[in-house]
């Protein structure tokens, strides 16, 4: 159960190297290599901002895009990204963004690699209901296009 | 996830939260869910003993929450009294846990990746 409203976290064991993990996550085309988003010769550094279209057949219209915070090598990754579906002609660079950190750390076995995604509460509640919206729509459908995929290939 | 989406998945369900965070926007509608939420079903005079809100005011806010669904209002007696419609705010809540699933479904693919490769 939830308990907060502004944040949220995840935390997986991964049986791989730090080293390995951490390729996974940094070099964006690796990233988006298992994320779905076409990310080729992308990177991610501090202060850019990195964009690619989500790669799955069907919801090639989906744009993931991300401001890149702190790259700090087989330790953290951070971004901020905005939640929600653009309207036509509105300029969103100040709208509120949440933040999303990726964190490493040696565990028995490999790799303790946590997800904290924080500042639900300062997305307006149009744009909360929005972001919920598109959770509830094509979403669970594309995941299961993704496991197909995978399990595929 | 902030992936954004074209209009053919906005007709997708969830358009019934709209309300419900609208209704929750607002501080002192939000203390009232809170209170009822701890203390139960409740009369106006029991919501506003020790504030300084009018029984106008909280009767005008219990009604914005009223039509989001997230109270009721029942006869006991001669008394009205309000109370929480929990599944409402259940539904809110589950937004998040929306969230966090897809950050499930995102890692065990990672957990795919890294692991199936040096």
């Amino acid at each position: 159960m939830t308990q907060s409203t502004d944040r949220i976290e995840r935390k997986i064991l991964l049986k791989a190297s730090r080293a390995r993990v951490w390729r996974a996550l940094s070099n964006a085309e690796e990233f988006g290599s298992w994320f779905g988003v076409r990310l080729k010769d992308q990177s991610f550094a501090p202060g850019q901002r990195t964009h690619g279209r989500v790669t799955h057949p069907g919801y090639e219209h989906l744009v993931f895009e991300v401001w890149i915070e702190r790259v700090e090598p087989e330790r953290l990754l951070s971004w901020r990204w905005q939640p929600g579906i653009p309207e036509p002609g509105v300029d969103y660079s100040a709208e509120p963004t949440t933040l999303v950190v990726f964190e490493l750390r040696d565990a028995e076995g490999g790799t303790l690699l946590s997800v904290v995604e924080s500042g639900f509460d300062k997305i307006p509640p149009q744009r909360r209901l929005e972001v919920f919206r598109m959770n509830s729509g094509g979403w669970d459908e594309q995941m299961k296009n993704i496991e197909k995929h995978v399990a595929a290939g | 996830m902030s992936l954004r989406v074209s209009a053919p998945l906005r007709s997708a369900g969830f358009r019934n939260a709209a309300p419900v965070f609208a209704a929750l926007g607002d501080e002192t509608r939000l203390r009232l869910v809170a209170f009822l939420c701890s203390s139960g079903a409740k009369s106006i005079a029991q919501l506003t003993s020790g504030t300084d809100i009018t029984r106008q005011a909280v009767t005008k806010h219990l009604q914005v929450l009223a039509n989001a669904g997230l109270v009721r209002d029942v006869r006991a007696g001669r008394e009205r009294l309000w109370e929480l419609e929990p599944e409402r705010i259940e539904e809110a809540r589950r937004s998040l846990e929306l969230i966090e699933q897809q950050w499930d479904h995102a890692l065990g693919k990672l957990k795919r990746a890294v692991e199936g490769t040096p």
